[in-house]
């Protein structure tokens, strides 16, 4: 019996329904960046807890927000692009100013907004904190291990943590 | 005659474009795996998100829900108004529903990933406060304290140009 020849698929249209496939996935895929500000609030106050003690006043730099996006710095005006040179200022003061801050584990920096403040007012001058706090660190770092912050061990990350620790305070907005 | 028929036969071969489908699905795979079928269904507010530098990318996106805060889109502001709005999953809510909305996810995971859960707030950047420290405070009492503000990567100051 003679064998008949397979017959060959043809698998030219396989390009084409790929193709198909891909140009779907290509609409649907969103590569959403997913980029943020990491922010851990504080635990919910519980009624029987003693209040926290007092806070001398030149440990803590009081920044004030108001509903037309105005800032107020220890009571002086101030602008978004100042916020850092000051939080530094403040931070790293060591007891030099006898007004601002003993040292930076003590430093607190207390941040107080209205209800009708911008959100993008707020996260301005939060993003300059944290940028005061990493140039901080960072320079930290380079001192004392001769590398940048985020390519130190873990247990030498927490030491410049406990060296410069962040606080930054939030007080609930009065309406 | 012959001497042009005989050229003919040993052209170039044509290009063979059996690697052709191999390629496709190549690329194919890799938008398979890169997409993310968006569970939240449409989006209901307008959300432009503010600009900062110093920021963190989130890796575990399985383990974030998502907060949006922004005016309502066109279609809705007949029914809704203008104010921002609160839209958690794929509808509008008020901010007593924050609370129950993050506890309802929470349950929904292993018990190991419930500690490393975030919430993630994408707020437009012309929202008032009130209303982000209205959701803080109804996170707190939920003790989802890990909180994220989702904004673009940029300048600061790029926030007031316009």
């Amino acid at each position: 019996m003679a064998k008949r020849k397979l017959q060959e698929i043809n698998a030219g249209s396989m390009a084409d329904i790929a193709f198909l496939l891909l140009i779907f996935f290509l609409v649907t895929t969103t590569m959403e960046s997913n980029y943020g500000i990491r922010r851990k609030l504080p635990p919910p106050v519980d009624k029987n807890q003693p209040p926290p003690p007092v806070i001398k006043k030149k440990n803590v730099l009081e920044i004030v927000i108001n509903g037309q996006d105005k800032m107020l710095i220890e009571e002086e005006p101030a602008k978004v692009k100042d916020v850092k040179r000051i939080a530094i200022a403040f931070i790293t003061n060591n007891g030099k100013d006898p007004k601002s801050s003993d040292n930076p584990q003590k430093a607190v920096i207390s941040i107080k907004h209205s209800r009708e403040t911008s959100y993008k007012m707020y996260i301005s001058v939060y993003n300059e904190l944290i940028a005061a706090y990493n140039d901080i660190r960072n320079r930290y770092a380079k001192q004392k291990y001769g590398k940048p912050f985020d390519k130190l061990t873990e247990d030498e990350q927490k030491a410049v943590k406990d060296a410069y620790p962040q606080k930054i305070a939030e007080s609930l907005p009065k309406s | 005659m012959s001497k042009f028929s005989k050229k003919k036969d040993s052209g170039t071969p044509a290009i063979s474009t059996a690697s052709l489908p191999d390629i496709v699905f190549m690329l194919l795979f890799f938008f398979m795996v890169a997409t993310v079928m968006r569970e939240n269904g449409e989006r209901k507010v307008t959300v432009r998100m503010p600009s900062a530098d110093q920021v963190k990318k989130i890796e575990k996106k399985g383990l974030v829900s998502f907060i949006y805060v922004g005016t309502p889109i066109k279609k809705y502001q007949t029914k809704y108004g203008k104010e921002p709005r609160i839209q958690l999953d794929d509808a509008f809510a008020n901010v007593s529903d924050v609370g129950p909305f993050v506890l309802k996810e929470r349950a929904a995971k292993r018990e190991e990933e419930k500690p490393l859960m975030i919430t993630s707030i994408k707020a437009d950047e012309n929202v008032g406060m009130g209303i982000i420290t209205d959701i803080k405070e109804e996170l707190r009492k939920v003790n989802a304290l890990k909180v994220n503000y989702s904004t673009r990567k940029g300048e600061v100051f790029s926030n007031f140009k316009r």
